[in-house]
């Protein structure tokens, strides 16, 4: 099964993919509405969106880490591999090995009643059976890979013995410490320093291009999916409402959603006390999804069918596609045009 | 020579101390913790060398000697009301009291935290059915419920073993599964299993490395409870039987002489007092300097 696919084809492939939760009063949350995503090696793909969007839900689903409670539809795979049918067995062995994760806040990330060094050498004497020196040898190299000063020394400390920066690096160190194709990535500099964040996202960039990895990057900060992403799906209300190449997103963005997100940056010409742009509304609730599209109720072009209709997927121009009805009555108007 | 080759190209950077050893010199700076531990240790000692530094034997009474204030001659701490010599029946009494205090909290410390971890760490409704259950156990005060066990499986030092344990239970089991609770929404238990730990793995690891510590500190503080709990029993004559030296028994026996000599019947009292009271200010040392930073 995994040995039929060929290097060219897309190493994450994402249909369909559902997430329901259910609540405590038998209701359910569909935290994800039917995501498609593909990813070739090497590329690096961020997901955009703010709290609730559905971003995390769906980074997760990719190695299945949600309660047994939650139910998936549609299909996730990965590496040629059928996620929600594996087997737990190989769930743990393909955890790590084949996809692995970095997480938002690395002072939590490690356990703080173990050394960091030895973190790292149990994961990979966990896979590859290796024995403990052996993985202490690969946890070395790895933080200098990393590029953590004195590592001999850091991999003997203790997760609160080391500044934040540093964490994330022994994070990065830990997620590829089994050298895994797919590398994932929940807001990972969120909780820096705005100095340290470029450099973590900096040595992301180098070690993706170094290991060929392939790289899904949640992020809220358009900014951060900028800098280090060849293409970026912006999700809203659990669903991916555009989705495309990083310049042709900030050059010409479809959905009023990514516009509105575009605009309401502050960026270096803002002048004092002039007001910041934001969208107005709030986020919907998942648990009581209005029908349409989900952005209809804070959008600004909103017209009738938004409310009865969900908007598929429009093809923008290359590989570029928004979920907007604004695209196809312009497409219309223009052909109009070009027939009249 | 070649340890000073090595000395010699030592980096000087902050080389960290193992958690505990760092836990153990924190817990040397804390004086109250030290004082709480030496007085322990002393009784302890004192209790396992009781028949050598013991002046007398303790169940050798005198008819003519009973009810002696401190200081008598040959009775440094008096006699009792059959003229027992209640130094050596305090030494002795030690043994029992000690026992009482440890064993039942060891044994519930072993089961609480099973069904406590398990509880935490499966969640759902299994989770709910157990701790509704451990819910029950509150309903009735700990004293109450050690004297209805005993009472019902009858005297004696092993069923008032028991009867401790299981009222110990409910309480280390609710510990055991709040702190699991917490642990195991943590990010590091999420990046065990990323990084492929099966459950039994990140249990293991993960939940008893962080789980273990509090609930061993909220046992050492139960100590002193299940020593004053099996007292209690022994002077409502559940527990130890007369005329094994045990501090609850004897402060029951010697009730009768509190207006004749009621320093010498408030002894065993002051011994009870003594140690638990050590258990408890050391156990809340431990608890300090067993804080992790996270």
């Amino acid at each position: 099964m995994n040995s039929n696919m060929t290097d060219t084809g897309p190493i994450v492939d994402v249909r369909k993919l559902t997430v329901d939760f259910s609540t405590g009063g038998g209701k359910t949350v569909r935290a994800v509405a039917g995501v498609d995503l593909s990813l070739k090696k090497g590329e690096t793909l961020a997901l955009l969106g703010e709290s609730g969007s559905g971003k995390s839900v769906t980074l997760r689903a990719l190695m299945r880490l949600h309660p047994d409670s939650a139910r998936f539809g549609g299909s996730v795979n990965v590496d040629g591999r059928d996620i929600l049918a594996m087997p737990y067995g190989d769930l743990a062995r393909y955890r790590g090995k084949v996809v692995s994760m970095i997480f938002q806040d690395p002072g939590l990330a490690f356990d703080p009643v173990y050394r960091v060094g030895d973190q790292i050498a149990e994961a990979v004497v966990r896979h590859e059976g290796i024995s403990m020196q052996e993985a202490k040898k690969r946890a070395l190299g790895l933080f200098e890979r990393v590029r953590i000063p004195s590592p001999e020394r850091r991999l003997d400390n203790y997760p609160h013995e080391m500044s934040g920066g540093m964490r994330q690096r022994a994070m990065i160190a830990l997620a590829l410490a089994c050298r895994p194709k797919v590398l994932l990535a929940d807001e990972p500099t969120t909780a820096l320093d705005a100095t340290v964040q470029i450099q973590v996202l900096l040595l992301l960039r180098e070690l993706q291009r170094e290991l060929g990895l392939a790289v899904i990057f949640v992020t809220h900060d358009i900014g951060v999916a900028v800098e280090v992403a060849d293409r970026i799906a912006v999700m809203y209300g659990g669903r991916i409402v555009e989705t495309g190449k990083c310049a042709d997103i900030i050059r010409n963005p479809s959905h009023p959603y990514t516009q509105g997100l575009l605009a309401s940056r502050t960026g270096h010409e803002a002048v004092k006390g002039s007001r910041l742009v934001t969208i107005p509304g709030a986020p919907p609730d998942l648990s009581n999804m209005p029908p349409g599209c989900p952005f209809g109720p804070r959008c600004k072009y909103v017209m009738d069918r938004c409310k009865t209709q969900t908007p598929p997927l429009y093809d923008v121009g290359a590989d570029h596609f928004a979920a907007c009805f604004l695209i196809e009555q312009q497409a219309a108007s223009q052909s109009q045009l070009q027939s009249a | 020579m070649a340890a000073i080759a090595d000395a010699a190209i030592v980096v000087p950077a902050k080389a960290s101390k193992g958690y505990w050893a760092s836990v153990g010199s924190r817990l040397i700076k804390d004086k109250v913790a030290m004082v709480a531990l030496t007085i322990i240790l002393l009784i302890v000692l004192a209790a396992i060398l009781a028949p050598y530094i013991a002046p007398a034997d303790p169940f050798r009474g005198s008819m003519i000697r009973r009810l002696r204030p401190i200081g008598t001659p040959g009775y440094p701490l008096g006699a009792d009301e059959l003229g027992r010599d209640m130094l050596t029946r305090l030494i002795y009494g030690g043994r029992l009291s000690i026992f009482m205090g440890v064993v039942p909290v060891l044994a519930a410390f072993v089961v609480g935290s099973g069904i406590g971890i398990f509880a935490g760490y499966v969640g759902g409704w299994v989770n709910t059915l157990l701790m509704r259950i451990i819910d029950v156990f509150f309903a009735f005060p700990s004293v109450l419920l050690a004297i209805a066990l005993s009472g019902a499986l009858g005297a004696g030092i092993l069923n008032s073993i028991v009867s401790l344990t299981i009222v110990f239970i409910p309480q280390i089991a609710r510990v055991a599964e709040s702190v699991t609770t917490q642990i195991r929404t943590r990010d590091y238990v999420e990046a065990a299993r990323v990084s492929g730990a099966g459950a039994f793995t990140i249990v293991r690891v993960h939940v008893l490395g962080n789980v273990l510590g509090p609930i061993f500190v909220y046992s050492t503080g139960l100590i002193s409870v299940s020593m004053i709990l099996a007292s209690g029993l022994s002077f409502l004559g559940l527990g130890v039987k007369p005329p094994e030296p045990e501090w609850g028994l004897m402060l029951n026996t010697l009730r009768t002489a509190i207006y004749t000599q009621p320093l010498v019947a408030a002894l065993p009292g002051l011994m009870i007092f003594m140690t638990s009271i050590s258990f408890n200010l050391f156990s809340d040392g431990l608890r300090s300097a067993m804080e992790v930073k996270q």
